[in-house]
């Protein structure tokens, strides 16, 4: 048994892998010692890994590329060689925006294409009458939340930094806060969109999968130097957390692998919740209509585990989108070496070539080629004439 | 401190005492111009009507995600740098980390004054925990306390001992068990109550 490890999590469904993999003992069985510990804010979970308090994290994927470009923060390169997730996150509006968008509709309500179409005529309408700009909270600066909600919006032809109010909340404040009218609507992981729609305060309008067919969201993050000190303690890692990932896509242990996570000491929510996240049957509106996605979060399907570093190359670019950085070739390479496919094949003896699976697959725009990210977001001018 | 004007500091803290000491602390060291805030509803734009110099966090505040918003580029404010105002001075940064204190700092400040104020931040958040923990050790010793005599007065009643005896019989069966007298004394308890 090696030293204790300490790792930092959020309550969030996307980190079932890493907490299954510790509560059901996979981690003892691979000689890890682990002390999962339940953080408050991204900002903590990226300082204690970044300062050594913790040895791995459950991390936003964008925060571990920030992180090793020295966006926004102290620079400190991290390595990521297991994916925790992909997708995940939905849009949930307030009744009243719903409703609104519902009147702008024109066409199929679930494409996200119609919807932020509408979305953009409300917009115009609103600033026409001089009303304040809606505001959308999503839960971090460096966040897919962040990516998705702006590229939904600006397909439409909504300028997020202009036409609306975005603004960081963490994620067990999002319901609190549509309850009480600070945000009229907000994006982020699961539970909190199902607790939304539970309490009669939110609509969810849009699963991200929706926006994007396959957005890698969280990775199991440690520092690069402490991977290289340590290659055999990660490699337990990435196994554990792989036998975890496929134990909970079996049908048959969902309702396990949901308890465990409902512990108060980890998520903390009703295992039914928890469990239509799983299962990607969730209730959408109040009035109790379903709607079930088989994309809505993968866990342990479609060789979800195995970093892509394409996927870290399309992150880069979305910050590059929204200003948060520049495009520089050294930067997208440093971007791309975050996710680390050679550990994962070390410690699970797969390779890439069996495991292709489709980047991104975004609603509009090009096909994503990480070789000309300066082209690709070329064609990204937001369409302001339609306002 | 020097003659330079006294920089604008904002806590940001939901435990009002703990804000307060910390408060008192900075106007000791000569900071006239500290204001205390607490909740999320807008706070951004609480902290941009303020305009200060030093933000101090509180680690285990769930807002500071909501801060990091400031450092996005577009923000039309003075930039703050982040809480490691020197990135190579990881005896400070463990420190505060430890102390579970964190500050965000704007630009252009003198590094010492900083360092001081941090210090000052770093000293007064552990002056505060080691008041928290004293407080809960002292509840403890209540609660054991209570138990304690209660279990003494089974004892007493049941097997007609005096208070000395029953306190006595309490602490060799700890000694030999080697657990506290006050686990012995929640076992007769819990016993008790089943036997009732």
């Amino acid at each position: 048994m090696t030293k204790p490890l300490h790792i930092g999590f959020i309550p969030l469904v996307d980190a079932a892998a890493l907490i299954v993999a510790v509560d059901k003992g996979f981690c003892t069985e691979e000689g890890l010692d682990i002390r999962l510990v339940r953080e408050v804010s991204w900002s903590n979970v990226r300082d204690k890994l970044n300062i050594g308090l913790f040895d791995a994290v459950h991390l936003l994927a964008p925060v571990a590329i920030a992180s090793s470009l020295g966006l926004g923060h102290v620079k400190v390169a991290i390595a990521a060689p297991f994916n925790l997730g992909i997708n995940g996150n939905a849009i949930t509006v307030s009744p009243a925006l719903h409703a609104a968008i519902m009147d702008e509709i024109d066409g199929d309500r679930f494409d996200p294409l119609v919807t932020s179409r509408a979305w953009a005529r409300l917009v115009a309408k609103r600033r026409k009458a001089g009303v304040e700009p809606l505001t959308f909270g999503m839960t971090f600066p460096f966040s897919t939340h962040n990516y998705q909600l702006r590229f939904w919006m600006a397909t439409g032809g909504v300028d997020p930094d202009e036409d609306v109010h975005l603004v960081v909340l963490p994620p067990p404040f999002m319901v609190d806060s549509i309850t009480n009218g600070q945000v009229d609507a907000f994006c982020v992981g699961a539970p909190w969109n199902s607790i939304a729609v539970d309490r009669g305060v939110g609509h969810i309008l849009h699963f991200v999968s929706d926006i994007l067919e396959r957005a890698a969201e969280k990775v199991l993050a440690v520092r690069q130097g402490w991977s290289e000190e340590n290659p055999d303690v990660v490699t337990s890692l990435v196994r554990a957390a792989s036998r975890a990932a496929e134990f909970i896509e079996q049908p048959g242990n969902r309702a396990e692998a949901a308890q465990i996570l409902a512990q108060p000491e980890r998520i903390g929510v009703d295992a039914e919740i928890i469990r239509r996240t799983l299962d990607g049957r969730l209730k959408i509106s109040p009035d109790g209509t379903v709607r079930e996605s088989s994309r809505y979060l993968l866990v342990g399907r479609q060789a979800v585990g195995r970093p892509d570093p394409v996927q870290a190359a399309w992150l880069y670019a979305q910050m590059a989108r929204w200003k948060q950085t520049w495009v520089s070739p050294e930067a997208i390479k440093t971007a791309m070496a975050v996710f680390r496919p050679d550990l994962y094949d070390a410690a699970l003896g797969t390779s890439g070539r069996l495991l292709k699976h489709g980047a991104i697959g975004a609603f509009a725009g090009p096909a994503f080629d990480p070789r000309d990210i300066t082209g690709y977001l070329a064609s990204f001018e937001i369409p302001r004439r339609l306002l | 401190m020097s003659a330079e004007p006294s920089p604008k500091i904002v806590i940001v803290d939901e435990s009002p005492i703990r804000a307060a000491i910390l408060e008192e602390g900075l106007r000791e060291a000569g900071c006239s111009s500290v204001v205390r805030i607490s909740g999320m509803q807008s706070l951004l734009a609480r902290i941009y009507a303020l305009d200060p110099d030093i933000i101090v966090v509180a680690l285990e505040n769930p807002s500071r995600d909501i801060l990091e918003q400031m450092f996005q580029v577009s923000r039309a404010v003075r930039r703050p740098i982040a809480m490691f105002v020197d990135q190579s001075d990881a005896a400070s940064i463990q420190a505060s980390v430890d102390a579970g204190v964190s500050a965000y700092i704007v630009d252009g400040l003198k590094k010492e004054r900083i360092k001081s104020i941090l210090d000052l931040c770093v000293f007064r958040f552990n002056a505060f925990s080691r008041l928290q923990e004293e407080l809960d050790r002292t509840k403890l010793a209540l609660e054991e306390r209570k138990v304690i005599d209660r279990a003494k007065g089974i004892l007493m009643r049941l097997k007609g001992l005096t208070e000395e005896e029953a306190y006595g019989l309490m602490r060799s069966t700890a000694m030999r068990e080697k657990k506290k007298i006050g686990e012995i004394a929640q076992s007769i308890l819990t016993a008790s109550e089943l036997l009732k």
